[in-house]
């Protein structure tokens, strides 16, 4: 935990973030045999047939796939909120159990305190790792400057916008410093032109910070307009079926301009 | 969220409210019309029925000779005090029950229990161990408040919406900052109505209580109205008492709820 903070020092003295190179090389997340199965009573549902998975640092993969094929489960065992019913999560060569602060998962819903103000709501993870005030103070405002929400530090997360909230909560996740982002639907809940500006948004703050991020989404468009990789998943049980490299030139969306 | 959209019905509502306080004004004019001319007729003997005129008179006299004020004061000190104990008490059962299944099997069963019974029936148990006393006063009022309060902070826990315990383990919270930082701020909605109910009951036991022990407050005064025959001051000390409940819930209760409504009303 006290070595991420450290990241994060370093991370903001570059702000802006163009003279970080790609991690390129090594491996930042294996999958090695990962399965589930849940049981519930007479009901057995396989939700992931075992997965294996590489995953280079730097990496964008998006996981699609119609809802019900396990991309929600396999992103709950890499984070480490549900336990696998076999295999292995592996993180810089180390095998991970439980949750940690190098991975941090995005919701559909946000999942922003209603009870903490924008602000405080991007300083949680930070008290948690007791950083002092004045430097989590500082680490928020440059997350929420990148999200492009300063200004809203004393707002509430209801008088904010879906898409406000969705952004809030990147920067929530990223003031943390994790190496992987793991984003589950996380714009499933906006319309069509919110969800263009914030894929737009996700690819800028993807290219300055270099995180690897895995992007669930059931939505064609969006997997191949993020993705450097997009992995297919079908139903019952839920199992991956074919893994495309995307090799289209960066960046792809066209709102990418518009961000400062 | 639009501005335009907010601003309109917000003007319709406050004239509504307009509406609503005159009409509410009109009937209590009226009430207190009826209430003069009933006394003024003299059906019942004047020691059983006072009229407005006398009530005012005698809430007039109680203000004079400073008991009115000492008395508000004393209740409410043992109200506060009683119900701050409480807070501090159910908020540590409730987290332990909400949080542990053991707990929530053993003790919890037992919460549910006493919850079960009327506050009031705590009075003979605190003279009997405490004696008239403050104390008795004390534990009349923690006895009324804590259960209900306990309760409202176990379904808070287990209502939480578990992305918000998702979310901040995977940030990294755990233990007694998880509990207090992201357990007990999640559950407030349904704390807040164990603390409502937890007030009322408490008042309504304390009132009884001090019936019973004849040092200054507001329930003596209202059995001493009894013992010196003064009908005036009984309807006195009853209307202080209903305004003082209103103000609590009105002052308190009511911002408190407006605001939790407001933050977490949204979807998560
Ligand atoms: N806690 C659970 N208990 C039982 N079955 C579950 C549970 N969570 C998910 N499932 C089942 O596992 C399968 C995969 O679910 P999920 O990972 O949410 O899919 P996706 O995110 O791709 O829509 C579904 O059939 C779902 O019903
Ligand atoms: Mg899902």
């Amino acid at each position: 935990m006290i070595q991420s903070i450290g990241n994060k020092s370093r991370s903001i003295e570059v702000a802006g973030g163009d003279n970080i190179s790609p991690s390129a090389g090594g491996n930042s997340l294996r999958i090695e045999g990962i399965s589930k199965t849940f049981v519930g009573g007479e009901r057995v549902v396989e939700a992931l047939r075992p997965v294996d998975l590489s995953i280079s640092a730097g990496e964008f993969v998006c996981f699609l796939g119609p809802s019900g094929c396990g991309k929600s489960t396999l992103l709950n065992i890499i984070a480490g909120l549900e336990a696998a019913s076999s295999g292995n999560i592996i993180v810089n060569d180390k095998p991970v159990r439980g949750t940690g602060t190098d991975r941090v998962l995005l919701f559909q819903e946000a999942a922003l305190f209603p009870w903490l103000n924008i602000q405080k709501n991007v300083e949680f993870g930070l008290r948690q790792a007791h950083v002092p005030g004045k430097k989590r103070a500082e680490i928020a405002r440059h997350y929420l400057d990148m999200v492009n929400l300063s200004g809203f530090e004393n707002s509430y997360p209801h008088q904010l916008s879906g898409g406000m909230r969705q952004r809030a909560a990147i920067a929530r996740a990223l003031a943390i410093d994790p190496d992987i982002l793991l984003m589950d639907e996380p714009f499933g809940a906006l319309d069509a032109f919110t969800r263009d500006k914030l894929q737009a948004q996700v690819e800028t703050i993807w290219s300055a910070t270099h995180k690897t991020i895995l992007f669930v989404t059931h939505n064609v468009r969006e997997a191949v307009a993020l993705g450097d990789r997009v992995i297919v998943f079908a139903p019952r049980p839920g199992r991956i079926i074919r893994d495309f490299h995307i090799d289209l030139p960066r960046p792809r969306s066209l709102e990418d301009h518009h961000l400062g | 969220m639009a501005t335009p959209s907010i601003s309109i019905p917000k003007k319709h509502v406050s004239t509504r409210w307009i509406g609503k306080l005159i009409r509410q004004l009109l009937f209590y004019v009226l009430l207190l019309v009826i209430w003069q001319l009933l006394a003024s007729a003299h059906i019942w003997k004047d020691y059983l029925f006072a009229g407005p005129l006398t009530v005012l008179e005698s809430t007039k006299a109680l203000y004079q000779d400073g008991s009115l004020v000492t008395a508000i004061l004393v209740s409410v000190r043992r109200l506060a005090l009683g119900y701050g104990i409480s807070l501090i008490l159910g908020l540590i059962l409730g987290l332990a029950i909400g949080s542990n299944h053991y707990i929530e099997e053993t003790l919890g069963s037992l919460v549910v229990a006493l919850q079960a019974l009327p506050s009031v029936c705590w009075i003979p148990l605190a003279m009997l161990w405490f004696g008239l006393s403050e104390q008795a006063m004390l534990f009349v009022v923690v006895m009324g408040a804590l259960f209900s309060i306990t309760l409202g902070v176990d379904a808070g826990i287990k209502n939480t919406p578990p992305v918000y315990i998702k979310a901040a383990r995977n940030m990294g919270s755990r233990g007694l900052a998880l509990s207090t930082q992201v357990i007990l701020p999640a559950a407030l909605p349904s704390i807040l109505t164990g603390l409502k109910q937890g007030w009322t009951f408490a008042w309504r036991s304390l009132m009884a209580a001090e019936l019973l022990y004849n040092t200054i407050s507001l329930g003596s005064l209202l059995e001493g109205g009894r013992d010196f025959g003064d009908i005036g001051q009984i309807f006195a000390i009853m209307i202080v008492i209903i305004i003082i409940g209103i103000a609590i819930d009105g002052l308190i209760f009511q911002p408190l709820e407006r605001m939790v409504r407001r933050r977490w009303g949204f979807a998560v």
